[in-house]
């Protein structure tokens, strides 16, 4: 996995033809991608609802650390290798 | 619970055949060999209706399909009937048909997706698998313009026996085009492809050169495009989960109105279609019987049966087996465990062909 870095004043948004739905039927979040459907489990959930475009990386990761209670560093880690993975599937822009 | 006793899934995708029309003549063509004629096809309401219909049954991504979908006057507001109804909409085109202008109407009608079919990296062989002269120039032309629209873009390759050496070019190709997602889509041999295998069927040689093409262009490519693949069927040990089981993910309406749980079911005679000038789409889901006739697991046939597979290819695909055994309720003969297996190889061997019979 790419885990090299994401710049703090990055802004990660979905692009044009990639949605974040939440769907009654099929019971929940499911993320719409060309051709393709990705059900996010609960902490990647959490990360894709805050790639609004708005928020930069860093805050990102601030809201994250504080609304779980965990340590910043260990958050970022894991968010800067969710999200180069997601981009490397062209479901995010970075 | 389905009629049939079966767990009743909710689908994901509607594959919206919008009509049989088409100005190419890909001798692959996944129509079926008896084409619907214009007077038959559904009309704009009807098609508003599926959607909501798909949309509350548990749809979530509409393929905008055909056919050529731009041979449709309809197709912008069809395009934001389904866009209305809460789906994903995805327009499957040849990019014959579909001017610029059409394309900027869809974009604003909400349309999500666009995959255009491209039949060879070279513009005389693509025209000639195309037979229609033109229309390479024309698929690089509305490429452009649906990347420069921002729209996200997927190339098509089918890939057969003419064109399957140039894999690697056909992904420079969706590359140089601004596609982020390019599908090796290895004929399957059903409606017409089934008519021209002779002269679509690659050797085992060039099967196993082009694997091997993809697994390198995907390391080289890795976060610039998507690369989907998957092995021709016939050269695979295991069956394909045909539509990811039948009458469990996905289910195709023709265009006029025919429910079928895959493109190609009409060719399993004595199945009884629903049609959704008739019914509601949930019903047919859960009632038809033709949905019925393969959903689950209990009908499967020994080697299947007992198999540690069945959940993951259920049999194979129902088409396949009766195509080539007669039998529909058969194990997919390209199963290496099929009793039937040795005809897949032989066909893998007969004598060939260059002469296309066009789709016409």
């Amino acid at each position: 996995m790419n885990a090299s870095a994401i710049a703090t004043d990055a802004r990660p948004r979905l692009p044009r033809g990639v949605r974040l739905v939440n769907n009654e039927a099929q019971g929940g979040w499911v993320l719409l991608a060309p051709e393709r459907v990705f059900k996010p489990d609960a902490i990647a959930l959490e990360i894709l609802k805050r790639c609004t475009g708005e928020a930069t990386f860093g805050a990102i990761i601030d809201d994250l650390a504080a609304t779980f209670s965990a340590p910043r560093e260990r958050i970022a880690t894991d968010v800067t290798a969710l999200l180069r993975s997601l981009a490397d599937k062209q479901l995010l822009e970075l | 619970m389905a009629t049939n006793g079966a767990t009743l899934h909710k689908p994901l995708g509607l594959l919206a055949e919008l009509t049989h029309r088409c100005p190419l003549g890909c001798p692959y063509c996944s129509n079926p060999l008896a084409l619907d004629g214009r007077n038959d096809e559904l009309d704009t309401q009807t098609w508003a209706r599926v959607f909501r219909e798909a949309a509350a049954l548990g749809v979530l991504q509409v393929h905008l399909s055909g056919g050529e979908p731009g041979a449709r006057r309809d197709l912008v507001e069809i395009t934001a009937a389904a866009n209305k109804a809460g789906l994903y909409t995805n327009l499957i085109t040849s990019a014959v048909g579909i001017t610029d202008k059409t394309l900027g109407a869809l974009a604003d009608a909400g349309l999500d997706h666009v995959q255009i079919s491209i039949q060879d990296n070279d513009p005389r062989t693509a025209d000639h698998i195309a037979g229609y002269e033109g229309a390479f120039v024309r698929k690089n032309a509305l490429a452009a313009e649906v990347v420069r629209r921002k729209l996200p873009l997927t190339v098509n390759a089918v890939m057969h026996r003419a064109n399957i050496d140039h894999v690697a070019d056909m992904v420079d190709l969706a590359l140089k085009l601004g596609a982020g997602r390019v599908e090796i889509a290895h004929v399957q041999y059903y409606g017409w492809a089934l008519k021209n295998r002779a002269a679509l069927m690659p050797t085992r040689e060039q099967v196993e050169r082009a694997v091997a093409a993809v697994e390198e262009l995907r390391r080289r490519h890795h976060g610039k495009i998507v690369i989907d693949a998957v092995v021709p069927d016939y050269y695979a040990r295991f069956p394909k989960p045909c539509v990811g089981g039948w009458g469990r993910r996905s289910l195709n309406v023709t265009p006029s109105g025919k429910v079928l749980p895959c493109h190609a079911a009409e060719s399993i005679p004595g199945l009884e279609f629903w049609n959704v000038r008739d019914r509601s789409l949930a019903e047919i889901w859960q009632a038809s019987p033709a949905f019925n006739a393969f959903r689950g697991t209990e009908w499967l046939p020994e080697p299947c049966a007992t198999c540690e597979r069945r959940e993951i290819d259920f049999g194979g695909c129902r088409c396949q087996a009766f195509a080539i055994t007669g039998n529909a309720r058969a194990t997919d003969p390209v199963c290496h465990l099929s009793p039937h297996h040795d005809r897949v190889v032989e066909f893998t061997q007969s004598p060939q062909t260059d002469a296309y019979s066009y789709r016409r």
